[in-house]
């Protein structure tokens, strides 16, 4: 930008100085609010130039204010500028946030004086533009309706007097944007003009006024940092209420004195997978800014919902920075007109909502239904899409990894019923793998009769299924989001069942009309043009190392960069445990950085040489115990002297929040700004707002007061900043509801809505394009060998040869490959992991006699339906009284386990005993469903309890909260990965009598 | 007069539970007088979802019945209130007074249907108000039909003639007619809970291989009379619906290209997989 100086400029500035008291007066005798911001501090604060030039300075007194031209010899607070040309800019209400970023980065905007004084003085002349604000529809009968952004939808949250009378789904109104239409078969489908919201999503009032709720910080009984601290006692000990004061100079004390003891990467920081929502708010953002500014070691995710997807499918097809799941784009429209078979495979989307997707596919789900379209559900649980839908459910016993697909393929190749030449053009090395499905090279046929052996689903009925597939046009519905995800990718064959699904859907020509992969969740034809980032896309963390800031945001919302300079030691999640009570760990693949295939191969270790080993924990929420393997590795990790301080920023009081020294309490989404759109990860889920029937971003009003003490994120850790003198590199010198702003002004939206309109609505629905302009059928490109035309951020420009786009997929051949190169290229001898699809029996399965006679039932726990992970379980909710949840029994709530009613006969258990499922690893205690859902010999569960509950020693005892990752196995699908297989588990169940 | 009525379709319930959750996020901690108080933070279930199997593994299906308040036009429990405790309004939803009906719990054994909840702390019998202090404020339905994702549940506003032409069109029943209340609400698809079915796969050999039987002619007799007949279908399935349950012995015949007819007897107490079949 080109700058022009203005001769003017120092008048300018003497004005604006000037106008900043008069304007400072009038806010205060306006509203309230601000009269007592100004009462807060008795100091004298000095805006001026840096040759000291011009100044003025402001004296505040009991909330009077007095300023004075010139410069004061000794200001509590200074904030000074290079020149005039640069104050008059910045301190203008419409300043140009780059030029601002980089007057800070260059030192020509600077801060003197304590944070608690210079933060509290930008921030009162930042409320000048903002203090007063409206927002939020008034109702009458003093009922205001506000909006928020949430998981599980977007939703209206009705509010008076400060309290939460309701929150529901959305109804458009007919200021709102139609609809699309689809005209297919001769009829025409439109979606209602509304939201849904997945069910968890009806419960957030009673998570909000929760018992469980934190309301003021807390500290446990017997820490003492400055004395014993008693960390053998983390889980058992209660705790007493402190102040915030105490908390924060603790917490600040601590990160202090383990930063100067052993330098900053003996801080581990982690978070769960997922956050309330918003884009500012969000871990990716507010923690992660905080976490960078003062260093930290990083604890990083496995691709946990995606795992054989992650480890197996992105060989032979590519697409790294999904995780390696396919695309979707216009595959709902594609069906409704062209598929005339649905095989639900590990794929539950009435179960799993795709991730985010509320309830919005139901509907396209029953349009093919109406429409006669026939189904078939593979699954070893009769699953809820199932029993929605109907149609022929086939149940093999669960980690058959790719038994039931070679029987499939053995039918097809033995009797021609593949696409040839498909096959031929658009992928290679399929004559090597036809030998093995043919058993050329092992001897061993893969016929439906052999896999009957490994799945127990009877040969005739695979011979029945391949056949009728092939003649008709057939869409895969692969794992819960249809081209990726499923509970048979995370089990120890995970990675043999996700490549041969790649596999299957090559055979059939993926792409051709009516065969594709998807199950109605992804994608409607909506407008993908128009530009609002999802969370992942960093938000204000200013991380261009581990968010997809750099390549998508920074462009638009310029923000100071915060670099942690600690970032490469990482901890594997699945490997904390080891990390602290072993002391050393190692890990495959940072998923963060998948912009290669060959990304996953990278191997990291902890600790560094020279690093510091783990001494302080900052642990945001408490989820890995219901949601990481062998969790009570997790637990004991918590209690030793090894790590010598925890803290936990939560907002209840819930799993591993009780194993903290220091407890902060956060609020609820309710209760801060955000900004946010449904559905809408962003990064490795690119564009998964075509899940929904409509484009809904939503401002995240403040729609009440935080309750109790409680602070938003941003505060929590904002508070922090300041006493560790990082408050202006934290917040820019700006609010929460400030980026909030700014955000929305790096968006499309200010070209469609105006901010003032845009507060009080709350919400905008994007229109959805004319037909002409939706975006094609995903993989239709490929089929056909032209360009792509579909909107994929991958692969990137340097997975090409010659160019952009003109060579199909990422892999190495830009063809489907059957035998992987990239792992040639790595190791083309890994019995784990051999370069095309191979049956391999599950490490901990059906061929682990031993094991299996101690342990005869083979548990899975899929992702829940009444919750989101741990998120809106337990916490007192109504929740709890889904009966399809959890089970009062003697006035305690457990988790449900579902078993095979004939098993459970032989157990002699009946609906709604009390059972114990164990194994070496551990117990827990349910209430047991018997059910006809699952064949015999295998088990049911959820994943991801949000309450523990040890009924003894915490980590050594059985737990009635349900935490069912207590008994699934810590072992990685394949030594050189990072990865989780909680659907390889093997356990017993017997009669629970209390003893 | 324009009155409610409400239409559940079975076939379109799959157990979400947002009707559930959304009734409690209405109605728990939040008083709506005249109408209702609040109801208990765990427990009631004013709009209860029953759950229903149906089969054995692999042929089963699963079914579930979201029972609201019926507000019946001939209510056993404004009858048994007597004073006005519960009344009918003239849109045809039924409301328990609160004021009123304090101490009555007589009137929560009034209710066939077990529709009708206790509140100990308040000492009130309480039950779905058909969200009538909404209605009221021009809402278009009630909160459980809003937040219904699928159209299971959906509300008419409409005069009782208009109702019976619905109810003919789309084949409505009530749950329970021996009860007589005269229910305003009304089910779609109602056999997949009170109905059973018999299914079985039937399977031939051939050239020593095992396969599914597709097109075998299958017909279910009762007392030496065809009740019903069906054709298999790829996987060699069948399946007879809407039978009562506890309806006695039935008698399978199967009929598959020039294979030897097959007969079998089956008792039907609730719905039943044969399993395979072979020929």
């Amino acid at each position: 930008m080109k700058i022009q100086k203005s001769p003017f400029a120092k008048t300018k500035f003497s004005i604006t100085l000037l106008g900043l008291e008069k304007v400072m007066k009038m806010k205060a005798r306006k509203y309230l609010e601000f009269k007592e911001r100004l009462k807060e501090h008795d100091c004298t604060a000095q805006i001026k130039l840096k040759d000291n030039s011009q100044g003025r300075y402001f004296t505040f007194k009991g909330g009077n204010i007095r300023s004075k031209s010139g410069i004061h010899p000794n200001p509590d607070a200074s904030m000074i500028f290079y020149d005039a040309e640069l104050a008059v800019r910045l301190m203008s209400p419409n300043r140009d946030q780059l030029e601002q970023v980089n007057a800070m980065k260059n030192f020509q905007l600077g801060m003197e004086g304590p944070d608690e004084l210079t933060q509290w003085f930008v921030q009162l002349i930042g409320a000048i533009f903002t203090v007063g604000t409206k927002y939020g529809v008034d109702l009458g009968g003093g009922v205001k309706r506000y909006t928020s952004g949430t998981f599980a939808g977007p939703v209206f949250v009705y509010v008076k007097d400060d309290k939460i009378i309701r929150i529901t789904p959305m109804d458009f109104d007919e200021t709102d944007a139609d609809p699309w239409t689809i005209k297919a078969r001769g009829k025409e489908f439109t979606p209602p003009r509304k939201t849904t919201l997945s069910p968890y999503g009806l419960n957030f009032k009673s998570q909000v006024y929760s018992p469980d709720r934190l309301l003021y910080p807390m500290k446990r009984i017997d820490f003492d940092p400055n004395g014993k601290r008693n960390c053998e006692n983390r889980g058992i000990s209660g705790y007493e209420r402190i102040s915030w004061d105490e908390a924060l100079d603790i917490v600040a004390g601590e990160i202090r004195r383990v930063k100067r003891d052993y330098g900053p990467s003996a801080i581990m920081a982690s978070t769960g997978s997922h956050h309330t929502f918003g884009n500012i708010g969000y871990y990716m953002s507010a923690q992660r800014r905080f976490m960078n500014l003062i260093g930290f070691t990083f604890v990083l995710q496995n691709a946990d919902s995606w795992e054989g997807w992650y480890w197996g499918a992105m060989h032979h097809w590519g697409y790294s920075m999904r995780l390696g799941g396919g695309e979707g784009e216009g595959t709902v429209e594609e069906a409704l007109k062209h598929c005339e078979m649905m095989v639900f495979w590990s794929s539950d989307p009435e179960c799993t909502a795709g991730a985010y997707g509320g309830m919005e596919g139901s509907i396209r789900r029953l349009w093919l239904k109406d429409l006669g379209i026939k189904f078939v559900h593979i699954d070893p649980y009769y699953n809820h899409t199932a029993a929605l839908l109907g149609g022929k459910w086939i149940a093999p016993r669960p980690d058959y990894g790719n038994a039931l697909a070679l029987g499939i393929a053995y039918v097809w190749i033995t009797e021609g019923l593949y696409d040839k030449e498909y096959v031929k053009t658009r992928t290679t090395g399929f004559d090597e793998w036809k030998d093995y499905v043919l058993g050329k090279d092992d001897g061993i046929p893969k016929t439906p009769e052999w896999q009957e052996k490994e799945t127990c689903v009877p040969a005739k009925d695979v011979r029945a299924l391949a056949r009728e597939w092939a003649s008709k046009k057939t869409f895969l519905a692969a794992g819960g989001a249809g081209s990726v995800l499923g509970g048979a990718c995370r089990s120890a064959t995970g990675i043999e069942w996700a490549r041969s699904m790649v596999y299957l859907i090559a055979m059939q020509g993926l792409g051709k009309e009516g065969i594709n992969l998807g199950n109605m969740q992804a994608a409607t034809p909506l407008d993908a043009t128009f530009f609002f980032p999802g969370y992942t896309e960093g938000g204000f963390s200013g991380d261009f190392n581990l968010t997809g800031l750099a390549i998508n945001m920074f462009n638009r919302m310029p923000q100071l960069p915060t670099i942690n300079p600690y970032y490469k030691q990482m901890i594997p999640r699945l490997r904390l445990p080891e990390a602290i009570l072993e002391g050393k760990c190692t890990g495959y693949g940072n998923l963060t950085d998948a912009k290669s295939i060959e990304h996953q191969f990278q191997r990291y270790d902890y600790p560094l040489p020279g690093y510091s080993k783990i001494k302080m924990y900052y642990k945001y929420g408490g989820s890995f115990i219901g949601t990481q393997p062998e969790s009570n590795r997790y637990v004991k990790a918590y209690r030793t002297e090894d790590v010598e301080f925890v803290v936990n920023q939560s907002i209840w009081l819930e799993g591993e929040a009780k194993f903290a020294d220091i407890i902060l309490p956060a609020c609820t989404n309710f209760e801060r700004w955000d900004i946010s759109e449904a559905a809408s990860p962003g990064g490795y889920g690119h564009g998964a707002f075509m899940q929904c029937n409509h484009r809904v971003i939503t401002l995240q009003h403040k729609c009440i007061e935080p309750l109790g003490e409680s602070k938003s994120d941003y505060d929590i850790f904002y508070e922090l900043a300041k006493r560790l003198n990082l408050g202006a590199m934290y917040s820019e010198g700006m609010s929460e509801f400030d980026w909030v702003k700014r955000l929305f002004d790096a968006t499309d939206l200010p070209k469609v809505i105006s901010w003032k309109d845009f507060l009080k609505k709350g919400y905008y629905v994007v229109p959805a394009p004319k037909e002409e302009l939706r975006v094609p059928c995903g993989f239709r490109w490929f089929a056909e060998d032209r360009a792509r035309d579909v909107p994929e951020l991958g692969p990137l420009a340097a997975d090409f040869t010659d160019g952009m786009g003109h060579e199909g997929l990422q892999t190495p051949s830009g063809k489907i490959e059957f035998v992987a190169t990239t792992l040639k290229r790595y190791d083309p001898d890994d019995p784990e992991r051999p370069t095309m699809s191979k049956y391999i029996p599950s490490w901990e399965g059906h061929h682990t006699t031993g094991l299996l006679k101690k342990y005869p039932l083979q548990m899975i726990s899929p992702h829940a339906r009444f919750t989101f992970n741990t998120m809106n379980d337990g916490k007192d909710s109504y929740v709890n009284d889904v009966k399809d949840h959890r089970v009062l029994i003697d006035g305690y709530y457990y988790w449900i386990v579902r078993i095979n009613t004939n098993d459970a006969m032989d157990r002699g258990i009946k609906t709604g005993d009390l059972v114990k499922i164990f194994n070496d690893r551990g117990a827990v205690i349910c209430a047991a469903r018997p059910t006809e859902r699952l064949p015999k010999g295998t088990v049911h569960s959820y994943a991801s309890s949000a309450v523990y509950d040890p009924i003894g020693e915490p980590g050594a005892s059985p737990d009635r909260g349900g935490c069912i990752n207590i008994l699934t196995p810590k072992r990685p699908i394949i030594k050189r990965s990072h990865s989780n297989a909680g659907n390889s588990c093997l356990v017993q169940i017997e009669k629970w009598g209390g003893q | 007069m324009k009155k409610w009525n409400m239409i559940i379709d079975v076939a379109r319930c799959e157990d979400c539970n947002c009707c559930f959750l959304a009734c409690k996020d209405e109605h728990v901690d939040n008083d709506f007088l005249p109408f209702s108080l609040s109801q208990p933070r765990h427990g009631h279930r004013w709009i209860n979802i029953m759950r229903k199997e149906r089969g054995q593994f692999p042929v089963i299906d699963v079914a579930y019945l979201p029972t609201p308040c019926m507000h019946c036009d001939d209510a056993p429990c404004i009858k048994n209130a007597k004073d006005g405790a519960v009344y009918k309004r003239k849109d045809g939803i039924v409301i328990i007074d609160p004021v009123k009906a304090k101490g009555r719990k007589d009137i929560v054994d009034a209710c066939p249907y077990g529709v009708i909840w206790w509140n100990e702390e308040k000492d009130v019998p309480q039950k779905c108000s058909l969200c009538a202090h909404l209605l009221d404020d021009g809402w278009k339905e009630p909160r459980c039909v809003q937040a219904c994702p699928t159209g299971a549940l959906r509300v008419v506003h409409v005069q009782d003639s208009e109702m019976e032409k619905i109810i003919n069109d789309e084949d409505l029943d009530v749950l329970h007619p021996e009860y007589k209340t005269q229910p305003r609400v009304y089910y779609k698809n109602l056999y997949r809970f009170v109905k059973c079915f018999v299914g079985g796969s039937v399977t031939y050999t051939h050239d020593g291989i095992e396969d599914c039987a597709e097109g075998a002619h299958v017909i279910l007799l009762k007392d030496g009379n065809t009740v019903a007949e069906t054709v298999t279908d790829n996987f060699g399935d069948f399946k007879f619906d809407c039978l009562e349950e506890g309806s006695g012995r039935y008698r399978l015949e199967i009929v598959f290209k020039d294979y030897e007819k097959k007969a079998l007897d089956v008792d039907v107490d609730s719905s039943r997989n044969i399993g395979i079949i072979y020929l």
